[in-house]
């Protein structure tokens, strides 16, 4: 079966609408209103006059548009998508109707609490199971993404250290060459200086390196577990005894939790803080980048005095108390890294996933990911020739998998770039690709429990295609073609003379208006 | 293993076969790696998660149809605003979040199976670097208030100093998460006087502060108050003067009425997308909206993901992520912030918004806001003691109410009629008192759902 992705070439809304038209009846106040109050007083030195550029369509032209845009993008509704530490699952659409009903439109978020019961009882719900997923004392729904909630972590060491007053020595947070950017990104905006440590060849930290790097100085270690290589960390609890020995904090990044979900749990392995990503592991969609939620846990450790780690936590605790469900604001630490308690919406859609497939569920969903990732690693022992699993290549894999197309490389110079290019034709999307950065050419496919045997099957396949039509010498540079865009030009898109980030800057640059970004 | 329907493999002769490919009898052996100590010790399947096992759809829609009608209905939208709003959401705006390639999609690394969000994501940041006439947008913060820290926080790093002036009267959660983004790194967040007459802010109090020390002065417009800056572009010079960038805070559908900040001489514009149709939804998900002007020096240094227009290998126009080496996955400890997963899905839904309004259509909201929230207030400073709006500045959506008695107990009592009325504005600055309150009203207020506001709010102070 050939594929062909739309491809529309839809104009801009700027070719096609104009600021004079519109898809939308703006509701008008009364007669009586206007002769009362009107007309609008704008203070002059404020008053911008003429109306915006915005470009208007009428309702069907903007259906139209968008249904076109759509055809031209790919989701987990298309086909599947296996990217590593991303967990693309199937999103449910009972969760749809309830995430974003429309009664909730006119919720404020500062309405009384007793006006939402119904709402709070769910994020209770959520906060409260989240508790028991991760082995947790205390969850905070409130970051509004799984970096957000890194952050509250990073935020939480700051101030663990900082009310212990040791926050002068305490300068350093130590990750895995093989982490997660945003969890250097992280530590580094809490003021703390990033120290990596290597990944020994069995694909567990070695160990002997971060005893070497582990001192006074050392606020904490963040660490995904399963790794990004999608090995379970062997050496977790003597990692979690040497970053204790000198009061460092253990951060668990929840990024890869669907790969111990059902069999182990970050509280049990000596992590004090975790965060989990709402719209990984719990299924609500990524919405081409967002919204996600990145709730925050801490284990109730002493702090000072009466304070304990979970106090630092940002955001409110959903308490029920005499019946009633109400919002605690912590009185410690950043309080808020954000202007209101959570992004409601996400954590209902993850709760209708929660609730519809209950703790025995979750434990399938994990099995099942590790089941299908470690069936594409049996199947792709086939094309050996082309492509290895770099690190303990005899150990089982958790939810996740990091091929290396380096074998494919040598002989036919077709690089991991390349292989994704080629899955795309083939109406596969890609794996992620170059990380984790200690392997060359790297493939990282995460399948989830989603996806069927046949699809998985399908991308062995592919892969063999792929292999084979570079060895024959084919153009693989030319690849994809089935796509809406050929290969895109980069170099143009980034050079300081053409890049176009708006359409403004395309119509100023044209008149003359504007030169080389500079 | 149970079938289950989200799990195509729980297929008990399917599971069989794959289990027999990996050369392993149970799934259990796939988790053998595991030490036994870092292992959960009790039984799983009883951990209190949902209702122990699947459960089948009706009864999960029983169950949130239970959460829904636990929801109070209010005889009126609320007339609260104070960062985000209640508007009307477009039919059409829903649909369109809700189109499934678009909706279930990744961020779009794969740049060529990705073009129609991407396009979607390019037509948000032109509508939004129109509206604000500011050059650069990215695809999205994740609420005005994160917008704001990292704004900040850039420009601590674009002019290497370390204090952010800001109006007392600011948006006080705002200023909460400014703090908290800019504690850890030594940044110090400074008030400004405003006028306790106007809520406009001190210019000779600004011009005192804006010292060597200080990275950037902020001013929001409307105010937090609701007050229309008159200066806004004298605020500008006095942080340019200093050395200091300028950075505007504003609220996107005032800006089809109000001078937009690229007018005004900012750097960086911050602010809230959520009235473009993304609804409440009781805190989120909402939209930080990020700008900058064309400088490469500010480019280089502002967070979140761009797309670009550029060309494909065949010549056509195509799209493409813009500027990545700012990025975590790219500079790790050297990114310009860590931000990666953002609320893309809000910024196209409030690209479907704007299209859908058109630049005239939004004025016409911005007027009808006007209207119903200036109607508001007359009909308020009807009621005898009531003041209404409190300052004398001009407004469009939200202003400030004195009551003859206390703020926060005369609204509950007008909860108990149905009507949300505004927030408290007890010691959010030294002169405003607990009979203050900040009241709003949008286009989703109708006119007898403003008239009930008031004739209740007579009925509560005693006034016939």
């Amino acid at each position: 079966m050939e594929y062909r992705q739309a491809r529309w070439e839809e104009p801009l809304v700027y070719e096609q609408g104009d600021p004079a038209r519109g898809g939308y009846l703006v509701p008008q106040p009364s007669e009586r209103i206007k002769r009362r109050v009107g007309p609008p007083r704008i203070p002059e030195k404020a008053a911008r006059g003429e109306a915006p550029r915005i470009p208007g369509m009428s309702e069907v032209e903007v259906v139209r548009h968008y249904t076109r845009l759509a055809e031209m993008s790919y989701g987990v509704d298309s086909g599947p998508v296996p990217l590593g530490s991303c967990t693309m699952k199937y999103n449910p659409r009972i969760a749809a109707r309830y995430a974003y009903h429309p009664r909730l439109e006119m919720l404020h978020p500062l309405l009384d609490e007793e006006l939402v019961q119904g709402v709070l009882e769910a994020m209770y719900r959520v906060q409260e199971w989240l508790k028991h997923i991760l082995g947790m004392d205390t969850c905070s729904l409130h970051p509004a993404a799984g970096a957000h909630g890194e952050l509250a972590g990073v935020y939480a060491m700051y101030w663990y250290h900082k009310l212990r007053g040791r926050l002068g020595e305490k300068r350093e947070v130590i990750v895995p060459d093989s982490a997660h950017g945003t969890n250097p990104a992280s530590a580094a905006m809490a003021g703390f200086r990033v120290v990596e440590v290597p990944t020994a060849s069995d694909g567990n930290v070695d160990m002997e390196a971060l005893r070497s790097v582990v001192s006074s100085a050392t606020a904490g270690f963040m660490i995904t577990n399963p790794s990004t290589l999608g090995l379970f960390e062997e050496n977790i609890l003597e990692i979690s005894r040497v970053i204790h020995s000198v009061d460092g904090l253990m951060y668990y990044d929840g990024a890869n939790l669907n790969g111990i979900l059902g069999h182990a749990r970050p509280g049990d392995m000596g992590f004090d803080l975790a965060h989990v990503n709402l719209h990984k592991t719990f299924s609500s969609p990524h919405g081409g980048g967002g919204p996600g939620a990145g709730p925050v846990c801490a284990r109730n450790i002493e702090v000072i005095g009466d304070i304990r780690l979970g106090d630092l936590l940002p955001g409110p605790r959903i308490v029920y108390r005499r019946g009633e469900y109400r919002l605690e604001w912590p009185s410690y630490g950043p309080v808020m890294i954000r202007a209101w308690q959570a992004n409601t919406s996400v954590v209902l859609w993850s709760y209708v996933y929660m609730l519809s497939l209950g703790a025995r569920g979750l434990r399938l969903a994990g099995e099942l990911s590790v089941v299908n990732t470690n069936y594409f690693i049996a199947r792709l022992r086939e094309l050996s020739r082309y492509y290895e699993v770099p690190y303990a290549p005899g150990r089982a894999r958790k939810h996740e998998v990091v091929v290396s197309a380096k074998p494919l490389k040598r002989q036919t110079g077709a690089t991991a770039e390349d292989v994704a290019k080629g899955l795309l034709d083939a109406g596969l999307y890609a794996p992620t690709i170059y990380f984790p950065l200690i392997v060359e050419e790297a493939l990282m496919f995460e399948f989830t429990e989603s996806e069927t045997r046949e699809n998985i099957d399908r991308y062995v396949e592919r892969l063999r295609e792929i292999a084979e039509a570079a060895e024959r010498g084919e153009p693989y540079r030319d690849w994809p073609l089935n796509t809406a865009a050929r290969r895109v030009d980069l170099k143009e898109a980034n050079h300081p003379k053409t890049i176009t980030p708006t359409w403004r800057v395309k119509e100023r640059r044209e008149r003359g208006e504007i030169g080389p970004l500079r | 293993m149970e079938l289950h329907p989200w799990m195509p493999n729980s297929d008990p002769r399917i599971l069989a076969e794959m289990l027999e490919a990996i050369g392993v009898d149970s799934i259990g052996e796939l988790y053998s790696d595991i030490p036994g100590e870092a292992r959960f010790k009790g039984d799983w399947d009883r951990l209190p998660v949902g209702e122990g096992g699947p459960l089948p759809e009706g009864r999960v829609a029983e169950v949130l149809e239970g959460h829904i009608s636990r929801i109070t209905r209010l005889r009126a939208p609320p007339f609260m605003g104070g960062g985000v709003w209640p508007h009307l959401v477009p039919e059409v705006v829903r649909h369109v979040s809700a189109l499934g390639q678009i909706l279930t999609s990744y961020t779009p690394y794969q740049a060529e199976s990705s073009q129609g969000v991407m396009q979607a994501l390019f037509e948000y940041q032109s509508m939004v670097a129109d509206l604000l006439e500011m050059d650069v947008v990215n695809s999205s913060m994740y609420d005005w208030s994160t917008a704001l820290a990292e704004a900040g926080l850039m420009a601590l790093r674009v002019t290497k100093r370390s204090t952010i002036l800001v109006p007392e009267a600011m948006n006080p959660r705002h200023r909460k998460v400014l703090e908290a983004y800019l504690e850890p790194v030594g940044g110090v967040v400074r008030p400004v006087k405003v006028d306790p007459r106007t809520g406009q802010i001190d210019l000779e109090d600004l011009e005192g502060k804006a010292g060597r020390d200080v990275a950037a002065v902020y001013l929001e417009q409307p105010g937090y108050l609701g007050q229309i800056e008159e200066e806004a572009g004298v605020v500008g010079e006095i942080a340019h003067r200093a050395g200091a960038l300028y950075i505007m805070g504003v609220e996107p559908i005032s800006m089809a009425l109000l001078k937009p900040p690229g007018r005004l001489g900012a750097d960086i514009a911050v602010g809230e997308g959520q009235p473009l149709g993304l609804g409440l939804n009781y805190g989120g998900p909402y939209l930080g909206i990020f700008a900058v002007a064309w400088n490469g020096r500010l480019v280089r240094q502002m967070p979140g993901r761009i797309i670009g227009l550029t060309r494909d290998a065949a010549g056509r126009r195509a799209f493409a992520m813009i500027l990545q080496t700012r990025e975590q996955h790219i500079r790790r400890a050297r990114a310009t912030s860590n931000i990666t997963t953002n609320e893309a899905l809000m910024a196209i839904r409030a690209a479907a918004y704007l299209t859908l309004l058109g630049g005239e259509g939004l004025r016409r909201l911005a007027e009808t806001i006007w209207y119903n929230s200036h109607y508001l207030a007359s009909r308020l400073s009807e009621i005898p003691g009531v003041e209404a709006p409190l300052l004398d500045s001009e407004f469009i959506a939200d202003f400030t109410v004195r009551l003859p008695a206390g703020f926060k107990e005369t609204r509950k009592r007008l909860l108990a009629k149905g009507y949300a009325a505004g927030i408290p504005l007890e010691g959010h600055t030294p002169w405003l008192t607990p009979n203050d309150g900040l009241l709003t009203a949008t286009e989703a207020h109708e006119e007898r759902h403003i008239d009930g506001l008031v004739e209740a709010l007579a009925e509560v102070l005693g006034v016939q």
